[in-house]
């Protein structure tokens, strides 16, 4: 039987109180948000902390909606929240795409965005997919709110720029006209992590790429992302042919790691490949010709 | 700590530790062993239980977290010694054979069909993704939800047939 090392239990009945509550109980102690990164870590005292500041009934952050040019996601949105947003579906088809492979829907009933971006799981597919879409994500502390961009949001595996009294609250995401956007993932059963996964995005004006936006998980791509291969495509046509040379780009500059999920060359081989499809894919949306 | 859960309707009050799982609770403090515990790591999806109406893995969920809130379990399924229809469809359909799989899976489905009372194949077996079963090779479990859909009431006629 897998049991957590003892700890200490607290209710936030805000993020005021959680912050507070953080600020208390010192460097030990964890938010607990969906909790199914964190309790399953602490079954098996990989994390031991010392206080618990369960957040689950912060309702007020618990939201999707339009504010002016912008879609702010609350970070307590539950996974299944994400999946079923009426908003969401019109702007960004990403996000449902994604979250129908993360996990299973018992998990995302209880995960949270904010759980998953704090989480910083190399192979994570939210990340990738805010990353792609270049959010803006909402820190809060005592002395008030900082917004940072996702791709400086993670420092490295399992680490985020959060300090130890702040909370994620919120995602922002710009909404861009008439872009189409796409999620890919290869996994190697259903509800398992990524062995590669990327999303993208492409919004046309006069037939051309005014913006792109590029993802990738598991494949430990900077930020999640592939600013060069973004660069290549910006501003020109998307043909086959520019679509090819900018996944073949995202190939060579990722890092993937071998694991029990695959070798290096076979990654690399499936980020280009992904690649193409999830840029074609958003293409096709963005001209209107794929549902 | 104290919590307090309404399990099944029934208001329960336990004097608790926070690192208690929540399906222990439910099994060894509440004696509720109709909930089971598999993998214990959220993968097998035998310890489905709802709270607050929404199926979730009661080895990934703290007894503190459901203080205050409401747990429903798969002894709440008949009623009055009727089975469910779900439940009956899975004695027609053969949707068991150990039977360990089967109240995560029998939480999963009631609470598919309560919000979608006619689901297809692919729609089940997304919804159960999260619950594996290491005997039926899932077809009869598919079959059990259909049935259970077309036959959203148990009529006796049925029971005794
Ligand atoms: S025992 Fe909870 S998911 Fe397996
Ligand atoms: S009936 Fe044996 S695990 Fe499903």
């Amino acid at each position: 039987m897998q049991t957590p090392a003892t700890f200490h239990y607290e209710r936030a009945g805000s993020v005021e109180e959680a912050i507070s509550l953080l600020e208390r109980h010192g460097p030990e102690t964890r938010l607990l948000a969906g909790g199914h990164s964190l309790l399953p870590m602490m079954k098996i005292r990989l994390a031991s902390p010392g206080t618990l500041v369960d957040i689950n009934g912060l309702a007020e952050l618990d939201y999707i909606r339009l504010e002016g040019d912008e879609i702010a996601i609350g970070a307590l949105t539950r996974h299944t929240g994400v999946l079923d947003s009426a908003v969401l579906a019109e702007h960004y088809r990403i996000f449902a795409e994604a979250e129908r492979v993360i996990a299973d829907p018992l998990v995302r009933n209880r995960g949270t965005v904010g759980g998953s971006l704090c989480q910083a799981d190399p192979a994570e597919d939210l990340s990738a997919v805010f990353s792609a879409l270049r959010a803006d994500l909402v820190v809060a502390s005592a002395s008030g709110r900082r917004s940072v961009p996702v791709r400086e949001f993670h420092l490295g595996p399992y680490e985020t720029v959060v300090g130890e009294n702040e909370i994620l609250i919120e995602a922002r995401v710009p909404v861009r006209p008439g872009a189409g956007s796409a999620y890919e993932k290869v996994e190697r059963r259903a509800g398992d992590w990524a062995v590669a996964a990327t999303g993208a995005f492409v919004q046309l004006r006069d037939g051309l790429a005014v913006d792109v936006g590029i993802g990738l998980s598991a494949v430990g791509a900077d930020h999640h992302s592939c600013a060069e291969a973004e660069e290549q495509l910006r501003g020109r046509e998307l043909t086959p042919d520019a679509i090819a040379a900018a996944a073949a780009t995202c190939r060579d500059r990722c890092h993937p790691t071998a694991d029990q999920r695959g070798p290096v060359d076979y990654k690399r081989h499936l980020v280009e490949v992904l690649v193409t499809r999830a840029l074609t894919r958003a293409l096709e949306r963005a001209r209107g010709e794929e549902a | 700590m104290q919590v307090t859960i309404t399990v099944n309707g029934t208001e329960t009050r336990a004097e608790v530790e926070p690192r208690l799982l929540l399906v222990h609770y439910l099994r060894n403090v509440l004696g509720l062993r109709g909930t089971h515990w598999g993998c214990d790591t959220s993968n097998c999806g035998a310890c489905t239980v709802w709270l607050d109406g929404v199926p979730v893995k009661s080895c990934t969920t703290l007894a503190a977290q459901a203080d205050g809130h409401a747990v429903r379990t798969v002894e709440d399924l008949d009623s009055g010694g009727e089975l469910d229809p779900l439940q009956q469809a899975f004695m027609e359909e053969h949707g068991l054979q150990c039977g360990f799989c089967t109240p995560g899976m029998l939480m999963t489905l009631r609470a598919l069909l309560d919000r979608d009372p006619d689901p297809d194949e692919a729609t089940i077996r997304e919804a159960i993704s999260g619950n594996l079963c290491r005997c039926t090779g899932y077809e009869n479990i598919v079959r059990a939800a259909r049935h259970a859909a077309a036959h959203p009431t148990t009529a006796p006629e049925e029971i005794s047939a």
